[in-house]
């Protein structure tokens, strides 16, 4: 548990997210604390991806407030906006890669976009993130197409961090992936978390790796969120959340995780 | 000079001190200081990392590349004043760089250039293979359904019909109308001078007829309905809903091909009748306005400018074309795969290559009909 006087890094507070007439966020809080990795679940629908998409100012919410690192994003400057956005990294849920480019150009996007930097640093810079996220400075060349789908989340990471976030978002990280590359991932995210001190919040489906790798989990239900520590979620009351964590797949996940 | 970087010590015992911003921001900086270490060192080297500020992971990475570097197996880095949480990391992957770069090994050669011209060579050929295949498929699919009727998709041709034809009646009516006019408007400026004012009726009745109404139709159809025949099932390639018909035991051909090419094939002659009406609408209009030529008298002019064929000659090639605009989109659509790119690519290529093979259909009926005199 993080201690109380610790200021959260994301403070969403009254969070209000309405389309048409279907009502998707309604006081949803949420707090995500320093080096900590926060797993986001919720049912299908629930607003995962709108929760994600307003904190990241893709989508202005309906009503309430939205901190990262204390500031407002909605009443952010143009300019505090960049740097804001330089502070994190998002990865989608099916890489977003952008298919024109090759993978070492896709990390290298963001950083051609804010720094003027040479091509060889450029290249080197490439290099030195695919090492990182477990690929091969030969996977570069390859353009999204020609990548398996392991290899477009490790890419998608990469560029991620490509400008030195303390944040990070991963959307579905593991979903699409088998077993062995899905648990590869969670070690690679964990080495991160920790070599890198990052905070990662993490919008997961998979049960192995929020019982992997997450240390607090918040849960959308009801269209607000119920945020607590791994060990106290799975014993809430909640009879959604004691489905969700008390059913046959979580019970093996589980096991697996303590055993 | 804010140097990021002093180098102090002699004869084996070194020391690095890193000053000032190594963030990413001074990643210019910092890789221009680091150049100017002289390129061997022996002995141990200590890299202070104490008044180093804000210290960016790309920095370090250039400082551990280039230590690498001059040390060669000859130098002992120590790093030291609380050296940044990630340079373990780094030490890491500077060392799976090294296993990575010597099992690569890439350089082009004479052999790799012939290759590729060998390759486009047979690229060309598959690909003039693929255009036959194609349209032998078409054709075997059509001999197909005429024994079983459920092949004949019409629900899907009605749609195509009305997507490809009923809501191109607008722009295409407009088009015909305007460009008739303009053709008339300027044919009239040249013909007055001879006293053969009513001549421009002879000049609009043949163009438009026998050229303009369908070859304009056929170039709006290309531009509107062959870029969305190619885009279409781009898409669906993308989206693997080809494969997912075939493996539901129907041929993407008679599902996705057939209907559009047979809709346009109905569609275009009748948008070559519309095109053609419209046309002689703005010439008789322009002759009525300009030329003060009243109806009854541009009709009857009209007349005895046509010959039996002068219409037939303009619509029989609308089939013609129309089954050149949609095997195009088809063809391009069906070879979308991989990536939004290609999609892009291959529709932009759909309508160029369209418009291009209508044109050079017509300039072979041209030449035809006269041989033939038709």
């Amino acid at each position: 548990m993080p201690d109380s006087n610790a200021k959260p890094v994301i403070r969403v507070r009254g969070l209000r997210n309405v389309f048409g007439t279907q009502v998707v966020h309604d006081g949803l809080d949420m707090d995500v604390f320093d080096n900590e990795i926060f797993g986001v679940v919720g049912g299908s629908g629930a607003g995962k991806s709108v929760l994600l998409h307003s904190i990241l100012g893709l989508r202005a919410p309906d009503a309430g407030s939205i901190e990262l690192y204390g500031k407002d994003v909605q009443t952010l400057a143009a300019s505090d906006r960049s740097a804001l956005v330089q502070s994190y990294g998002v990865t989608f849920q099916n890489g977003a890669l952008i298919s024109s480019l090759n993978v070492a150009q896709n990390i290298q996007l963001p950083l051609r976009e804010h720094y003027s930097l040479s091509e060889k640093t450029l290249d080197e810079l490439a290099e030195m993130n695919l090492l990182m996220v477990g690929l091969l400075p030969d996977d570069g060349d390859k353009y999204p197409s020609q990548l398996s789908g392991g290899m477009v989340k490790r890419a998608a990471l990469a560029r991620a961090l490509a400008l030195e976030p303390k944040l990070l978002f991963l959307d579905e990280p593991t979903a699409g992936l088998d077993p062995i590359s899905a648990a590869a991932f969670d070690e690679l995210l964990l080495y991160l978390h920790t070599q890198l001190r990052l905070t990662v919040v993490m919008i997961t489906h998979d049960l192995d790796t929020l019982f992997r790798t997450c240390t607090r989990i918040g849960v959308i239900v009801d269209k607000h969120m119920i945020s607590d520590s791994l060990e106290g979620i799975v014993n809430n009351a909640h009879p959604w959340i004691r489905e969700y964590f008390h059913g046959p797949r979580a019970r093996a996940a589980e096991k697996d995780a303590h055993g | 000079m804010n140097a990021p970087l002093a180098l102090e010590g002699e004869s084996g015992t070194w020391r690095l001190a890193l000053t000032g911003d190594w963030s990413l921001v001074a990643m210019p900086s910092v890789e221009a200081q680091l150049n100017r270490l002289p390129d061997l060192l022996h002995g141990t080297l200590v890299c202070d990392w104490q008044a180093a500020k804000t210290p960016g992971i790309a920095p370090a990475w250039a400082l551990l590349k280039r230590l690498a570097e001059i040390g060669a197996d000859s130098l002992e880095v120590r790093h030291e004043g609380n050296p940044p949480h990630f340079l373990d990391l780094l030490l890491k992957l500077n060392a799976d760089r090294h296993a990575a770069h010597q099992a690569r090994k890439n350089s082009p050669t004479l052999e790799a250039e012939v290759g590729k011209l060998g390759y486009w060579a047979v690229v060309q050929v598959a690909h003039a293979r693929g255009v036959v295949d194609f349209f032998g498929r078409i054709v075997s699919v059509i001999g197909q359904a005429a024994r079983r009727p459920r092949a004949w998709r019409v629900s899907s041709l009605a749609r195509h019909i009305y997507e490809t034809g009923i809501t191109a009646i607008p722009i295409v009516s407009l088009i015909a109308f305007l460009i008739s006019v303009i053709v008339a408007y300027l044919g009239a400026q040249q013909l007055n001078r001879f006293g053969a004012d009513i001549f421009v009726v002879d000049l609009v009745t043949i163009s438009v007829l026998r050229e303009m109404g369908v070859l304009l139709t056929s170039i709006i159809v290309a531009g509107r309905s062959g870029s969305a025949f190619a885009a279409e099932i781009g898409v669906m390639r993308l989206n693997e809903e080809t494969d997912a018909l075939r493996a539901m035991g129907m041929n993407p051909i008679e599902v996705l091909v057939v209907p559009r090419v047979l809709a346009l094939v109905i569609a275009l002659p009748l948008l070559t009748v519309i095109a053609d009406a419209m046309g002689l609408a703005g010439g008789g209009l322009l002759s009525l306005l300009n030329l003060h030529i009243p109806l009854p008298q541009f009709t009857a002019r009209m007349r005895e400018s046509l010959s039996p064929t002068t219409f037939w000659s303009g619509l029989i090639k609308a089939p013609v074309f129309a089954i050149i605009i949609a095997m195009v989109g088809t063809y391009r659509g069906m070879q979308v795969r991989d990536s939004a790119r290609e999609l892009g690519r291959l529709t932009t290529v759909a309508v160029v290559q369209s418009i291009f093979f209508v044109i050079l259909a017509d300039a072979v009926f041209a030449i035809l009909f006269v041989q033939i005199d038709f």
